[in-house]
């Protein structure tokens, strides 16, 4: 599934609601298509529910004390940008920023190396029970709620020095491991072993076959697995706030809980700091929405 | 859990002692019957870490459920005492109560949903990648934050609308009402949440040949007959899938209640998750060790009978 089949309007017909007023000509494919404007003005009114909050957001953070009030949708005149500069001081935004960006960026190469890894082993040695074993085993985790070992993972981790970001990284990757393998060793099986026997005839071992041949095809699943990763570990709150004992090492939305008592005075600077940590996100799906839509998509073709 | 651990140990050996017992597709093309060693070491320290991370901390706490650990000090056995106290605590009972109705009504709201807005993409609209862009940014933001910022939007922006509209009865925060406070958690779970249904049924949609529809226009059939008939059938797989996904996500719902109303008022709305984790701080951990094993076994139950639901269907997940 590429983001060309996401953007194409695949069959073309109706949603409810839909007036067949236009029914004999839309049906050949050739005439293009016929827009929909009352559908589309609905799904415009729709999308209102996801702008109006993120509208509110911006809006409280560039208020001054004296502006809020009322409803809050009011767009503030004039702007006070000083709240960013304010939150970026008090949250003490940049080492929220950096170990939430360590968390992160370890997990997704974690989640990459481990997931690619054991997929490869386990797809194309299936007939092994050892392997197949260990996929099952694997997949249990899927049944096992966070909730479930959480107290006792935490007093592990503590007595293992690894209640901090470190500490978080592994779980991040090992908690997510059942599926990214599932979503790997689909595409791994669709790779011809043809490809590595001729590498194997010249001499490839087995690592230089994964690292040379099968880790580059993988790259539409890997831009997959590193997206789910990226997002659940830039947003998880979990994990980081019941794992990281030192409230210095603390991740960004953790952050945003610890100084709540902080910001019921002053709202205007807790929406600022809300938007910072919601930023990086958010840019980051803008600039890359086509690659980051068909990267979710397919995994949740799978 | 314990089950699949087992099976994994036993095939250990076996795999490692006896690989010629396996057949020899895959094996490299230097042995048919032997296997590069390197195969082992690409999933035995990953096996390793997970076996230390993730089943020795659900061991452990079963093995606690059944003391009277307090999370320090000194313990004994005391059997399944807090498995019976469990079942005559009215504040655990009213979480569960609480958790299965709102995950029940999020998974219907979710549903319902995401595949409007699917069957919205996925028709001819003007606009269509922007529109697009716009319905899955929540998708990308952190919940906790989310919940803050609606947080402000229920306790004070709402009321202010509803009493300058004259609607006293919503002129107070929601937040703060024991009987409604559920229902912002539910609203803002489903703004959390569509998205991530929506694709799955952008893909369902996306999968049905546009033919089936021209026959169905050939012989008159109008859009709702379509949907019902045609449309529905055809992505019945996909919407097994998220009422499976969803339904199993919200029964761990935290972060959004956390950020909403805490539990409250009250305990009105304290999810099993968050009862759970107050056996961290609460001095009860083994009490919320033997909830924790009760949670899982219903969510093992309910996996159970989804998956039994899924090949009666023959949907591949």
């Amino acid at each position: 599934m590429t983001a060309s089949t996401l953007s194409k309007p695949v069959n073309n017909t109706n949603p409810p609601r839909r007036k067949n007023l236009s029914g004999r000509t839309r049906k050949s494919s050739r005439e293009g298509y016929k827009v929909n404007w009352w559908l589309t003005a609905l799904m415009l009114v729709a999308s209102l529910t996801v702008l109006l909050p993120l509208y509110f957001t911006v809006a409280m953070a560039l208020k001054s004390p004296d502006q809020i009030g009322g409803t809050g949708l009011a767009w503030p005149n004039p702007m006070n940008w000083e709240n960013f500069a304010a939150a970026y001081v008090a949250t003490n935004f940049p080492r929220a920023f950096m170990s939430t960006a360590f968390v992160t960026v370890f997990s997704v190469l974690g989640s990459l190396a481990c997931s690619s890894l054991v997929a490869y082993a386990i797809a194309r040695n299936w007939n092994r029970k050892f392997f197949r074993g260990s996929f099952v085993y694997l997949l249990s985790a899927m049944f096992i709620p966070f909730p479930v070992i959480i107290l006792p993972l935490i007093k592990q981790t503590a007595l293992l020095g690894l209640d901090n970001p470190a500490g978080v990284v592994f779980l991040h990757v090992l908690g997510g491991i059942s599926f990214n393998t599932l979503l790997y060793i689909a595409f791994v099986r669709s790779i011809p072993v043809e490809l590595e026997e001729s590498a194997r005839m010249d001499g490839a071992t087995t690592w230089q076959v994964f690292r040379k041949i099968i880790f580059p095809l993988l790259a539409p699943m890997n831009a997959t697995v590193g997206i789910f990763a990226f997002l659940g570990s830039w947003n998880d709150f979990l994990l980081p706030q019941m794992m990281i004992a030192d409230p210095a090492l603390q991740t960004l939305p953790v952050v945003q809980m610890l100084f709540q008592g902080e910001f019921n005075t002053n709202y205007s600077l807790a929406f600022a700091s809300y938007l910072m940590a919601m930023a990086p996100t958010l840019v980051v799906y803008i600039l890359a929405q086509r690659w980051v839509l068909s990267g979710v998509m397919r995994g949740a073709v799978k | 859990m314990t089950i699949t651990s087992r099976v994994a140990q036993t095939a250990r050996p076996a795999g490692r002692q006896n690989p010629t017992s396996a057949s020899e597709k895959t094996g490299t093309f230097r042995s048919k019957n032997t296997i590069d060693p390197t195969y082992y070491w690409m999933v035995l320290p990953v096996l390793a870490l997970f076996a230390f991370f993730i089943t020795l901390p659900a061991l452990v706490g079963v093995f606690f459920s059944l003391t009277n650990y307090a999370g320090y000090g000194d313990w004994k056995f005391i059997g399944l005492s807090n498995y019976v106290n469990i079942f005559k605590d009215p504040a655990v009972l009213q979480s569960y109560v609480f958790t299965f109705v709102f995950a029940l009504t999020t998974t219907v709201v979710v549903n319902v949903v995401a595949l409007a807005i699917a069957l919205g993409l996925n028709a001819k609209i003007k606009w269509r990648t922007g529109i697009r862009t716009v319905f899955f940014i929540p998708m990308v933001l952190s919940a906790l934050i989310v919940s803050f910022v609606f947080n402000y939007l229920f306790s004070n922006s709402l009321p202010v609308l509803m009493e300058r509209l004259g609607y006293t009865p919503l002129a107070t925060s929601i937040l703060a009402n024991e009987n409604l406070a559920w229902i912002a958690i539910v609203l803002v779970t489903v703004w959390q949440a569509a998205p991530g249904a929506t694709i799955i049924y952008l893909a369902g949609l996306q999968s049905v040949p546009s033919e089936v529809y021209e026959a169905a226009d050939l012989d008159g059939a109008g859009s709702f007959r379509q949907f019902l008939s045609l449309t529905l059938p055809l992505i019945m797989g996909y919407l097994v899938i998220n009422v499976i996904l969803g339904f199993k996500g919200f029964l761990g719902t935290y972060e959004i209640i956390v950020g909403l109303t805490g539990g409250g008022p009250g305990m009105a709305t304290q999810s099993v998750a968050m009862r759970i984790f107050s056996g961290f701080t609460g001095g009860d951990y083994s009490y919320q060790m033997a909830n924790a094993v009760i949670y899982f076994l219903i969510t093992l139950l309910i996996s159970v009978i989804q998956l039994r639901l899924i090949q009666r269907r023959g949907v591949s997940l």
